[in-house]
């Protein structure tokens, strides 16, 4: 009874240490790709952390409005956002072939979604990020407009065409990744179509007195003291 | 003549032109919709050219930008015979009158393009553009633009005319003194639509001219001028007389901000070398006065640019924080605050105003064309506060105060040089 237990013991002590002498080389292996990876991410990172501050990337965020969102978020600068995550990307994709290289069953098909998942993360990304910049030169472009006519709460516009541009790029987003497809459609659909009839709601009903002063002014002649202080600035 | 001038124009055109022969004195008239006030300029045109010229091979080149009310047909069908009946005057020369359609639609750097290629083509010695709008040209302007250039030696010259005091107070509180400040030279007129140049300075302009920057040709006039002036050819001013337009365009601030302040802020950039010499003025041979204030009571509607200037410091904070500095954008925000009796918006804050804002345009702070429509709520405070100090101001009060703004543009220019060079 006693020789079977020590025999089946160190049978499985055999095939244990058998096992783990199989896995070993693999998980050395995996190690050493992860150390690869870390040194080629941080490469990755310093080369791009200095191509982003070459072509002045932290301004480019400032005018598209990124960097406010990243201060307020207390995140550092845009160009350290981008590095920084640019290295995860890339030591996590080095880390996630090491994986691979174990052989565990199942997981091969998710790493190969992960890196199928990749390019269209990055298109995402850069649709986000210049959907940010014409959401924030096409807003500042309403604001001078209307505060150079006189226009009433120029922000207001401003905001409006903020939000109608972010929400539009929102949506190519979402579905440029695949996340809720149709709830995103349904989503935007029922949004912009709120949006819209609020809009035409409100300038139809908010809009009769100004509407009447641009027909007044389009079609009958100026009141004098409209134009009192018109001195041709050349 | 180059390749690129010969394709630019219409095979007809060049044709006319060939009919002509070489002249002496070419009139450019750039037009578009101006059958109300063109036939009267063409007849001033020709019986100055009559008068003072009559010895002269002289040719009108009308450069239409696509006009529907029948203009160009106005500017060829005006004979010589008309001026000459009814007067003592007699032509020893042909007068040719040639017009041709540059574009369908109007473009001053295409009209102009047009004219300094006819006279290039034409050898013309002196050359002079007619506004198609003033409804005050005399046939003498004709002698005071051209003499210069025929008989002195000038390479450009810029009119000086009879102004109300508070007309014209983009070019008095901003480009007459900036201009002056950098470039050291006072011209009252940098952007003016009638000036006379040689022909060597058309040349010289056509083929050195940038004419497809994609800027759309704004401003031409003001290039023109600087581009004169960076080659150092010899400039000089002349008294026209009143100036008058048959449609004020006080309204349209921005448009005018885009045809000056934008090509003089571009033009910064690459005459960096030339400007950031020069220290101090120096005065223009002018013929006649340098000015002339007309002091006539006129109503304006303060509070109306009060309340632009107040809502555009308001509501664009945002914008100028990318393109002020912040003592200057806190000293805006003051004044906008401040009650009617005690509004003033400083010489020093409007030169700080519009330096910076040169800088930012040379850093590209934020969209060119942004920074320039930014500056139009501002201007309206400068011009507020100008109204307000002047009044009651005499002619001589406006012209102190110009001086006095042109000698703060000079004072300052040290700190346009320190933030152009350090400012990230």
């Amino acid at each position: 009874m006693r020789e079977m237990i020590v025999s089946e013991l160190s049978q499985a002590v055999q095939e244990l240490a058998k096992g783990f002498a199989h896995y070993l080389p693999r998980l050395i292996v995996m190690l050493i790709l992860a150390f690869a990876g870390w040194v080629v991410a941080y490469v990755v990172k310093a080369i791009l952390r200095s191509i982003l501050r070459l072509i002045k990337f932290d301004r480019l965020s400032e005018n598209a409005g990124a960097s406010q969102l990243l201060t307020k978020a207390a995140l550092p600068s845009a160009t350290e956002v981008v590095s920084r995550f640019v290295f995860w990307v890339v030591w996590f994709g080095f880390i996630l072939i090491g994986v691979s290289v174990l052989g565990i069953l199942g997981l091969q098909e998710q790493i190969g979604k992960f890196f199928f998942f990749l390019p269209r993360l990055f298109i995402a990304l850069l649709i986000l990020f210049f959907g940010l910049l014409a959401a924030s030169f096409f807003s500042r472009a309403a604001l001078l407009a209307a505060v150079n006519a006189n226009v009433p709460s120029p922000r207001v516009l401003s905001l409006g065409v903020r939000s109608i541009i972010i929400v539009f790029v929102l949506s190519i987003v979402f579905e440029e990744l695949g996340i809720a497809e149709e709830t995103m459609l349904v989503a935007f659909g029922i949004g912009f179509g709120a949006l819209m009839l609020g809009l035409a709601i409100a300038f139809g009903i908010g809009g009769r007195d100004l509407a009447r002063r641009f027909l007044e002014r389009r079609f009958v002649h100026p009141k004098k003291d409209e134009n009192e202080d018109e001195f041709s600035p050349l | 003549m180059r390749l690129a001038e010969e394709t630019f124009l219409t095979d007809d055109f060049v044709r006319q032109l060939s009919n002509v022969g070489e002249v002496d004195i070419l009139v450019g008239l750039p037009t578009h919709n101006n059958a109300k006030t063109i036939g009267s300029i063409v007849k001033t045109i020709q019986s100055g050219i009559l008068r003072w010229f009559p010895r002269e091979r002289a040719v009108i080149i009308n450069a239409d930008g696509g006009s529907r009310d029948g203009t160009p047909e106005l500017v060829t069908g005006i004979s010589i015979d008309d001026v000459r009946r009814g007067s003592d005057l007699h032509a020893l020369r042909t007068l040719h009158s040639i017009s041709t359609k540059y574009a369908p639609s109007p473009a001053s750097q295409a009209a102009l393009r047009t004219i300094l290629s006819a006279a290039e083509l034409l050898q013309a010695k002196a050359c002079i553009v007619m506004s198609p709008e003033s409804c005050s040209v005399e046939g003498e302007w004709i002698s005071r633009l051209l003499q210069p250039i025929r008989n002195d030696g000038f390479d450009l010259v810029t009119p000086t005319y009879r102004r109300h005091k508070f007309e014209g107070l983009l070019i008095t509180n901003l480009l007459y003194p900036m201009i002056r400040a950098l470039y050291g030279l006072r011209i009252r007129e940098p952007y003016a639509h009638e000036f006379g140049f040689s022909g060597r300075l058309a040349s010289e302009f056509l083929s050195q001219n940038s004419w497809d920057d994609g800027a759309g040709g704004s401003g031409i006039e003001l290039r023109f001028t600087l581009a004169a002036i960076r080659a150092g050819h010899p400039i000089c001013q002349s008294f026209l007389g009143q100036k008058d337009h048959v449609e004020q365009r006080g309204s349209d601030l921005v448009p005018a901000l885009r045809e000056t302040v934008g090509p003089l802020f571009s033009a910064l950039e690459p005459d960096f070398q030339v400007w950031s010499a020069v220290a101090g003025s120096q005065p223009l041979p002018t013929i006649g006065p340098d000015h002339e204030v007309l002091l006539d009571p006129v109503r304006v509607n303060r509070k109306r640019l009060r309340a632009m200037f107040s809502a555009g410091v308001a509501e664009l904070t945002t914008v100028f924080q990318s393109i002020l500095s912040p003592p200057t954008l806190a000293g805006l925000q003051k004044v906008a605050q401040s009650g009617e009796d005690d509004f003033e918006y400083s010489a020093e804050l409007w030169v700080k105003t519009v330096y910076e804002f040169a800088t930012s345009y040379h850093k590209s702070v934020i969209n060119r064309d942004h920074i320039i429509q930014a500056l139009a709520p501002l201007f309206r405070g400068r011009v507020l506060a100008f109204l307000i100090e002047h009044r009651n101001g005499s002619a001589e009060d406006v012209e102190n105060a110009i001086e006095s703004l042109c000698l703060e543009f000079e004072r300052l220019k040290p700190y346009l040089l320190q933030m152009w060079k350090s400012r990230e």
